[in-house]
């Protein structure tokens, strides 16, 4: 399997995710500039998390109009999976590629730690580790996770199986407690339409081995691999 | 050009005596840049002129260290060709008058140290106070500090995995916010900062220079009074995008060997970077000011050799090697600017608009940089308060859960989940125990790290207290397995012109290097910061501590959480029962005072080798050292971190409330499977260590025999909700 890792500038999660995707493909993944205009043939594409061009702008509102996310966004829209983690997610927003928008957290604060998700809707390619209701454990860590859209698009991700991911309690309650940020209806990740496209806050990178605290992104990992691959 | 009056001299805080000094050296009156100059290199933030007595009697060698204190920070040996480079740093002045930007720079001034060595940052570390809890100042200082610490940290992508934060009014008018870095590079592949090569170019690479922060390390070098917030302006503004760029572009360069020397432009920025760069090469430079990237139109010399401003570094390539460097900074859309050259002079020659703008000589400016033997009186002792001095509690229960909610002891929970604690993947035990730890990537190494001090103990007893504070560093690493090789000092005092606070310095520097020596544990860098203090109100004596061990085997890990029921619980150690300087009697008794407990460094050191000998032979379940609120609080944060309690019966002479609460050191609690439990006891017996089987772990509640029994729900909510409320606003 091959595999992309887009990298812009003040990207800081791009390591990771290489290590998180070097252990489930057997292979690294193609580590690709922001500068560049062309994607190396890929059976996926990843965001990497980050501070993109600082984002001191609209997190995310920068690296969206960089040459390589048209290229990026072309991919999506001819069916290459595209997987957005935490700034991957609001680069994805900012172009289109999935509603929404995330704003700052509700409390206003950086927030960083591991937080329980429930697995909201069925995509064999990216959830398919786990079964539909589990609850899963992936660490957040971002300013800027708080998710929103308008009524209209939130009745229809949440009608269409677009939802991902839920911020939940261990026992899978959708709770404001459980909620690290303030997103509309708990929301932690969010497919496209074509369900090729998910974008999630939460680093399943983070949590892919015991010492770290956590096999349940390995799961994730390992599946898409398996079945991508 | 401005005449130099007495009052301008004045203003750059050179005393009579350091002037007539300069008309020396020079053989005629400075110009206001040249004056400048001397006035940063002469303050006491860059000069260390009233510490530098001292500090060199601190231990500062051992075979595994590569580089001492004196280049940007201290580099040790960690096998297989790698070496940790670590260094901590105050940013307390700013950080006052401008909590985040203050706090922030700190955080982007020690990591650029960090990165000029080579070393990619892996993690950092902090070390903060601020005034009592209840100061009208503190919530918004500790808000804005903590968002500052991790506005850089994470942009940078770089986790902070811990520190420490006392509260005490004798930080009111007056935080300490000590920032660490500790970075990774291969031996063979150490950046220094010796300029060499006459002829070859001088470099400014990274932001441009504006006029922020201008005089900031004289700034750092007064007292405050009631007029310091309108010093603001002196306080630089960091971007930590800018920064990333700059560490990213840094290390590109450095995997060619096109670098000479190179060196960041902290405090005193262009002025400092160069005179220490031709001082530490024994050559000349020379500059041409017109070359130097500015933000503003307009600038004087004076201004821009005295900018603060951040996320800048200026290097010495080989010759030739400029465009392949330009290259590398331009892809990182940084400026890249040549702005001078080595020369055989020994002068700093600086020009700007074709005229000689300064003309120094390094050698004679750096070196005849004031060196203080500033008169001191020993801080008098106090007198120990024993366990019978101190009424039995009625309710020991009560005291627990009081000190479990104290400002000393409750959780900082609320603190490091503003900081990015995870990134770069290998954080495998996170803030909040003993120290934290950092797998060395792609390897099956780690280090341990954290930063400690007890500064009421060093206010007490100052003796004790430096030795104390080096001995809990000491403890920590030693509690995760991991052996302690370094410390890095970060020496927080008042006044040193006033004979009582140069006592506190030098009785805490005494006290450290016992414990450095007791314990093999060199000091590999540091920082001084000196008048701390308001209105003529100086801080604690503060000599926070910052080190790092070694892990060979990141597998072996240990933390302090209990693990299984039925581990039986062992403490490590005797317990004094003394009561002195403890929270015990602060916090119920509401008193501040005695002498600080004894700390006995050859005990220190056995029950530390034989608790580390434990785990790397497999047999321990959870460790945890005893200090603030003693006994007691060790055993509820394990049973917190575990969520698991415990039963404990504790067979002592002592008074209950003594063995319970006194801040006994050298002191670990460790739990074993009862399989273990014999080899365990034999090991101590043969290393004449003294252990004690106190209990057994077992399930939702903390039982202490005749003492009391609380449930882990009640103990987790005292030791959570403190800090959340105090920051809401609705403590009590």
């Amino acid at each position: 399997m091959k595999a992309c890792v887009i990298v812009f500038p003040g990207s800081n999660c791009d390591r990771d995710l290489k290590v998180a995707l070097t252990q489930s493909m057997g292979n690294e993944p193609n580590m690709v500039w922001h500068g560049d205009s062309e994607l190396p043939e890929t059976d996926l594409i990843a965001i990497p998390g980050g501070f993109s061009y600082g984002d001191y702008l609209r997190c995310g509102a920068m690296a969206g109009n960089s040459p390589i996310m048209r290229e990026v966004v072309r991919k999506a829209e001819g069916g290459t999976p595209v997987v957005a983690i935490c700034n991957g997610f609001q680069i994805a927003t900012e172009t289109g590629m999935l509603p929404g928008a995330l704003l700052r957290n509700a409390d206003q604060s950086f927030v960083c730690k591991d937080v329980d998700l429930l697995v909201a809707a069925d995509n064999e390619r990216f959830v398919g580790g786990y079964d539909r209701g589990q609850v899963v454990k992936f660490p957040v860590a971002h300013h800027d996770g708080n998710f929103f859209a308008d009524e209209e698009t939130l009745s229809e991700l949440e009608n269409e199986g677009q939802i991902a991911f839920k911020y939940a309690t261990p026992d899978g309650e959708l709770t404001e407690e459980a909620n690290p940020n303030g997103s509309l209806n708990n929301i932690a990740g969010i497919y496209n339409k074509a369900g090729n496209v998910l974008g999630l806050m939460p680093h399943p990178e983070r949590l892919i081995s015991k010492e770290l605290g956590g096999v349940d992104g390995k799961t994730f990992f390992d599946n898409l691999v398996h079945s991508i691959g | 050009m401005n005449k130099i009056t007495q009052d301008i001299v004045a203003e750059h805080g050179l005393t009579e005596g350091e002037y007539s000094q300069v008309l020396d050296i020079l053989g005629r009156e400075p110009n206001l840049t040249e004056l400048g100059i001397f006035s940063v290199m002469w303050s006491e933030h860059c000069s260390y002129k009233s510490s530098k007595k001292w500090l060199k009697t601190l231990p500062t060698e051992a075979p595994w260290v590569i580089c001492g204190p004196g280049e940007n920070a201290g580099v040790i040996d960690i096998g297989d060709g790698q070496a940790a480079i670590f260094k901590m740093e105050s940013h307390n002045h700013p950080s006052f008058i401008e909590p985040y930007q203050g706090a922030a720079t700190g955080v982007g001034g020690i990591m650029r140290d960090v990165f000029t060595m080579g070393a990619r940052p892996i993690a950092n570390m902090n070390a903060l106070r601020f005034g009592s809890p209840d100061h009208p100042k503190t919530r918004h200082l500790l808000g804005g500090v903590v968002a500052g610490i991790g506005g850089y940290g994470n942009c940078m992508g770089v986790p902070t995995v811990g520190g420490e934060t006392n509260f005490h009014s004798s930080y009111d008018g007056n935080i300490l916010v000590n920032a660490m870095t500790v970075g990774l590079a291969d031996t063979d592949k150490i950046f220094y900062s010796a300029a060499a090569g006459i002829g070859n170019p001088v470099v400014y690479v990274g932001s441009k220079t504006g006029r922020d922060g201008i005089h900031g390390a004289t700034m750092a070098s007064a007292e405050f009074d009631d007029d310091s917030e309108e010093k603001r302006p002196t306080v630089q503004v960091g971007d930590p995008f800018t920064e990333k760029l700059l560490l990213e572009a840094c290390l590109e360069l450095m995997a060619t060997d096109a670098i000479v020397a190179i060196q960041d432009m902290g405090a005193a920025g262009l002025t400092s970077s160069s005179f220490e760069m031709a001082d530490k090469g024994g050559v000349g430079i020379e500059l041409n000011l017109d070359h130097v990237p500015m933000r503003e139109d307009g600038m004087t010399p004076y201004e821009i050799m005295l900018s603060e401003s951040q996320e800048r570094m200026l290097m010495i390539l080989k010759p030739g090697r400029e465009e392949e460097a330009r290259k590398i900074f331009e892809k990182w859309e940084l400026d890249f600017s040549v702005i001078g050259k080595v020369t055989d002079t020994g002068k700093m020659v600086l020009t700007m608009g074709g005229e000689t703008v300064a003309d120094l000589p390094v050698a004679p400016l750096a070196d005849a940089a004031p060196e203080y033997d500033r008169p001191w009186v020993p801080t008098p002792k106090p007198a120990k308060i024993s366990a019978e001095e101190v009424q039995q509690p009625n309710d020991l229960r009560e005291v627990l859960l009081k000190l479990m909610g104290s400002s000393e002891i409750a959780s900082r929970k609320w603190i490091w989940e503003q900081y990015d604690h995870m990134v770069m993947g290998d954080t495998i035990q996170r803030p909040g125990g003993d120290a934290a730890v950092v797998r060395v990537h792609g390897t099956d190494k780690a280090l341990a790290i954290t930063t400690d001090c007890t500064p009421r103990y060093c206010y007490a007893d100052p003796e004790t207290g430096g030795a104390q504070a080096v001995a809990e560093v000491w403890r920590n690493l030693t509690a995760t397995g991991a052996k302690p090789l370094a410390i890095t000092d970060c020496m927080n005092f008042g006044n040193p012109e006033r004979p009582e606070i140069m006592g506190q310095f030098v009785g805490c520097i005494n006290g450290m290097k016992d414990a450095c020596e007791a314990l093999d544990f060199p000091v590999i860098s540091g920082n001084v910061s000196l008048y701390n203090e308001t209105n003529g109100q100086g801080i604690h004596p503060t000599p926070a501590i910052g080190g790092v061990g070694l892990l060979e085997q990141s597998s072996q890990m240990m933390t302090m959480g209990f693990k299984s029921q039925g581990d039986q619980v062992y403490l490590i150690g005797d317990l004094t029962g003394e009561m002195g300087q403890s929270l015990y009697l602060r916090e119920i008794e509401g008193r501040e005072e005695g002498a600080p407990p004894s700390v006995d460094l050859k005990k220190e050191r056995s029950n530390g080798d034989f608790l580390r000998n434990a785990i790397e032979k497999g047999w321990v379940t959870a460790a945890h050292d005893v200090s603030d609120g003693g006994l007691a609080v060790a055993l509820a944060e394990m049973s917190l971190a575990g969520n698991k309690g415990a039963d404990i019966t504790i067979e002592t002479d002592l008074p209950l409330h003594a063995a319970l609460f006194a801040e006994s050191q050298g002191c670990y609690v460790v739990t074993v499977d009862p399989a273990n439990s014999k080899q365990l006891q034999d090991l101590a017996e043969t290393a004449d260590v003294p252990i004690c089987l106190i209990g057994t772990v077992g399930h939702n509640e903390l039982k202490i025999e005749n003492a009391l029994t609380i449930s882990l729900d009640e103990l987790g909510k005292e030791h959570g909700s403190w800090m959340p409320s105090l920051m809401a606003g609705t403590a009590g």
